[in-house]
């Protein structure tokens, strides 16, 4: 029997622009490096975009550890400092088990159960409104 | 019949990249030995903790990995292994919420909840190894009646 192992996730996730809401889907074994760099990425997206919702579809992780859940905790708190609220969809049941036995319940952090469902909740939140007023995009 | 190819394996753990590999090697090898999806994620998501913390906390150092079986139940025991700083109070280390760094505390009294067997070993200025083991909840088929 021969197992290929399936190539981890390096470099930079691909964030897509869905209208008001950015896309990440996460699949198979992410470097805490890639992780890190989507954290940083997704907060320059949000704030050159404007966008008001970040979706991340984790039904294609296999394990979310305390880095990967702390990861997943900032980008929430950070998305919110920047006005847009953050979805996780599609966490595996066994991955969510794991997660309360390991004592990370990620209060913080809204979910849902697929990305239908997560677009849904972002859709119908009331818009944040912005501190500053409507935001100016800078040529 | 089942065997311990590609079970036993002794891996480094010295950067980042390696933590996957770790990950990888623990989930084929879980699976070879017949755990469930839900053991699998539980002692996969244990050994990343316990592989981080040998890299960030230990220095780098290395998981060793082994089947065991107790009768008909087969079972994966890992050692992850460092010549680090050690740990100083243990009880303090295993506590929810003690963390050193910036870290959660989480990591390690989690990992201990999801493994069966938990055993920790250090020395100040001289290391830690950290030995768990999970068993499968039931026996595995034998091959021939998949
Ligand atoms: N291999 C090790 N060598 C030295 N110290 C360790 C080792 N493993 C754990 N520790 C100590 O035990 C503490 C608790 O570990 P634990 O994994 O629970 O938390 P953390 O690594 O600080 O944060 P988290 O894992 O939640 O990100 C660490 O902060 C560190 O001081
Ligand atoms: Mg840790």
């Amino acid at each position: 029997m021969s197992e290929a192992y399936s190539r981890p996730t390096t470099g930079h996730v691909p964030v897509l622009r869905l209208g008001d809401v950015l896309l990440v889907t996460l699949q198979g074994d992410l470097h805490d490096s890639t992780a890190q760099q989507l954290q940083q990425d997704l907060s320059e997206t949000i704030s050159r975009t404007g966008v008001r919702g970040v979706l991340i579809d984790i039904s294609g992780v296999e394990i979310v550890d305390s880095f990967l859940g702390r990861v997943l905790a900032e980008i929430a708190a950070q998305s919110r400092l920047l006005a847009a609220r953050t979805v996780v969809a599609g966490m595996r049941p066994a991955v969510a088990i794991t997660l309360v036995e390991l004592g990370l319940t990620l209060p913080g952090l809204s979910t849902a159960l697929s990305t239908e469902a997560g677009m849904e909740l972002l859709a119908r939140q009331a818009p944040v409104t912005r501190p500053g007023g409507p935001r100016q995009e800078s040529p | 019949m089942h065997t311990a190819a590609g079970v036993e394996a002794c891996l480094p753990i010295r950067s980042d990249m390696d933590l996957v590999w770790v990950r990888q090697h623990v989930r084929q090898a879980a699976a070879r030995l017949g755990f469930g999806l839900v053991e699998q994620t539980k002692l996969v998501t244990a050994a990343s903790e316990l592989a981080r913390n040998t890299l960030v906390h230990g220095g780098g150092g290395q998981m060793e990995a082994r089947h065991v079986s107790s009768g008909a139940t087969q079972g994966l025991r890992l050692a992850f292994s460092d010549e680090g700083p050690g740990i100083a109070d243990l009880d303090q280390a295993l506590s929810d919420g003690y963390t050193s760094g910036g870290g959660l505390g989480m990591g390690l009294s989690g990992a201990r909840r999801l493994v069966h067997e938990f055993d920790i070993e250090s020395t100040p200025g001289a290391g830690t190894t950290v030995r768990v083991t999970c068993w499968a909840a039931q026996p595995p088929r034998p091959r021939e009646e998949v």
